[in-house]
């Protein structure tokens, strides 16, 4: 990809802000008969800032209920989610959002969406930034294009600008390329990973590809439904940039997979 | 453009021998080019209709003998000799590659049969004499009351213009505010929706005579009719676009910092502009319907109060007149309406035409 991202002029986020804790969140949902499932039982987690960290588990785990309160969509019913020492009570331009649907705004430009959360905070002179923001995604040319006439990933790169060009402390990704093609899919993680390592933004994803989270976390939070809680934590100790075929990251996976119970039996020896 | 054309016609022209067999024979070339120039000269031919059938509808109305006897209206030959004069030019600079080319091959045989149909209701009324008088005039008498009154036709359209603006405005304006209180606030939704769908579906016509009442003057009067008729369609599809915008958007929204006032008017109303069209769009009709009864009943001025007020006098030529006058201004409004929505709407795919 376009790797022009030393255009852009960071305002560098210190490496001591972005620091999320999870203290003791538990969030029940009742239904309209009245039956209660508790999307996630007392859960806390510590994520140190510019750190990498992802949530990983099928669904059901809570993984996107836990995403949405820390990014002030939802609200705990006990418990809270800290900050940088402040409480989190509601949306905020320094956690920026990204869900698996780019949720484009369809009567907006590329521009135009990309500028929007600057225009929305008042913000005046603001087109060397977004032209920046949409260089660093690598979607110059395409200005003037609106929502419907871009590819999957090429929505998800302005949906990841649009998040980016207010400086969040902390970006929270919702499965943001669970609805690419496989090799789109790859491109992006490198372009999300190249992002993260000039900006040392906290980001925290979810998602449900095991390979995507070994390949991308300092940490991988494995989280198990029914009621959705943390299982393990697991530290990826493997030196950056990642080969998917390293001997180490199949134990990992393995490890993973057994946690989750999903490994499956060997029954007989297979020989290649 | 004019490539464009060049480029159909050979394209027609293979298409008309798409046998691979055939093509490959000599015998099979001929064949296409011969089907090549039948192509275009069947081409040429559509666009001829019009001259074909301007010159018929003028024979008929110089050489078939009228049955009815009263005075013919000079004026009508002088405009179907215009009309085949422009036709006949119209034909001959479609010969080159054009984009009046483009536009005949496409229209040729609509123009042709408008031009038949005048002489249709030349034959059966002028000239047979099958309708009968005073409520079904020629054409020629038509447009002989339409060159005789045409100022009072023109000011009546003003007045009736004046009054569709100026309720269409406030009953939109009107619309649009309660429209957006109700798909944005449930309380609102609460206190509106019940005097909404009480009064909403009377028919606007209905409060004419308390309209007339409460209002000092009759211009008053019908412009709240107007726009009361105006303001139901598009409260109810203001209201129903914004309570079904995304939920996402918002929530993407206020991530990125918007407030309550930017989520309205930059979120909530362009997401579901497309929506708040369709009451736009019901609305202008409602409100043409209402206008010309209006001015039927109770307004001394504008078209509906001239077509009662020629009608009192029998004169149906200057009736259907007015009514042609008419077909023509709302037309042209409701293409000024999609003009708007084209601009607005460049972002969506798929749009209706008008």
């Amino acid at each position: 990809m376009v790797s022009s991202a030393t255009a852009v002029a960071y305002t560098e986020t210190p490496a001591t802000s972005g620091a999320i804790s999870v203290r003791n969140v538990r969030r029940v949902f009742v239904n309209a008969s009245g039956e209660e499932t508790v999307a996630l039982e007392r859960v806390n987690l510590e994520i140190q800032p510019g750190e990498m960290v992802s949530l990983l588990g099928p669904s059901g785990c809570g993984k996107s209920t836990l995403m949405r309160i820390i990014a002030g969509l939802d609200q705990p019913g006990e418990g809270e989610v800290v900050l940088d020492g402040v409480p989190i009570t509601g949306p905020h331009h320094e956690r920026g959002l990204v869900f698996q649907d780019p949720t484009l705004f369809s009567w907006l430009t590329v521009k135009g969406n990309v500028s929007f959360g600057l225009k929305a905070r008042g913000i005046k002179e603001i087109a060397r930034e977004v032209d920046d923001y949409i260089r660093l995604v690598g979607l110059e040319g395409f200005q003037n294009a609106y929502p419907h006439q871009l590819s999957g990933g090429m929505a998800q790169r302005v949906a990841l600008a649009r998040a980016l060009v207010n400086h969040p402390k902390v970006l929270l990704l919702d499965e943001p390329l669970g609805a690419l093609d496989a090799f789109t899919r790859m491109q992006m993680q490198d372009e999300i990973l190249r992002i993260w390592e000039d900006r040392g933004t906290t980001m925290v994803f979810v998602t449900h590809d095991v390979d995507e989270a070994i390949y991308m976390s300092d940490r991988i939070i494995v989280m198990t439904p029914r009621p959705g809680k943390i299982q393990e934590i697991i530290e990826v100790r493997l030196s950056r940039p990642r080969a998917r075929n390293h001997p180490d990251f199949f134990l990992i996976r393995s490890k993973i997979l057994e946690i989750l119970h999903f490994a499956g039996e060997i029954r007989e020896n297979y020989y290649l | 453009m004019a490539f464009n054309v060049a480029e159909q016609e050979t394209g027609a022209g293979l298409a008309g021998s798409a046998y691979p067999a055939a093509a490959t024979e000599p015998a099979g070339q001929a064949a296409r080019a011969l089907s090549g120039r039948f192509e275009t000269g069947r081409k040429v031919l559509i666009r001829f209709l019009p001259v074909l059938a301007a010159a018929g509808t003028l024979s008929v109305h110089l050489y078939v003998p009228n049955e009815q006897t009263f005075a013919i209206n000079e004026e009508y030959r002088k405009v179907l000799a215009v009309l085949l004069a422009l036709n006949v030019v119209f034909f001959g600079v479609s010969l080159v590659p054009s984009k009046l080319k483009d536009w005949l091959g496409e229209n040729a045989p609509l123009v042709a049969a408008a031009l038949s149909l005048l002489a249709i209701w030349d034959l059966i009324t002028l000239k047979l004499g099958l309708l009968p008088l005073p409520y079904f005039p020629g054409p020629d008498k038509v447009l002989g009351a339409l060159l005789e009154d045409w100022k009072l036709i023109g000011t009546s359209a003003f007045y009736s213009l004046r009054l569709l603006f100026t309720g269409y405005l406030f009953g939109a304006a009107a619309g649009l505010v309660t429209g957006t209180l109700m798909g944005w606030s449930k309380r609102w939704h609460y206190w509106v929706s019940p005097v909404m769908k009480g009064i909403g579906p009377v028919p606007a016509t209905a409060w004419i005579p308390l309209a007339m009442v409460i209002f000092p003057t009759s211009f008053q009067a019908s412009s709240f009719l107007v726009a009361l008729a105006v303001w139901f369609p598009v409260t109810v599809m203001t209201g129903s676009g914004i309570a079904n915008v995304r939920n996402a958007f918002f929530e993407v929204a206020r991530t990125l910092g918007a407030n309550e006032r930017y989520l309205i008017f930059r979120v909530a109303i362009p997401a579901a502009f497309p929506t708040i069209f369709v009451g736009l769009f019901m609305g202008l009709g409602a409100s043409f319907l209402v206008l010309i009864v209006a001015e039927m009943i109770g307004v001394k001025a504008g078209l509906g109060w001239y077509i009662s007020w020629v009608q009192g006098w029998a004169e149906y030529a200057k009736v259907y007149a007015c009514l042609g006058v008419i077909a023509l201004i709302f037309s042209s409004v409701i293409a000024l309406l999609f003009k708007f929505r084209d601009r607005a709407l460049v972002w969506q795919k798929g749009l209706i035409k008008w």
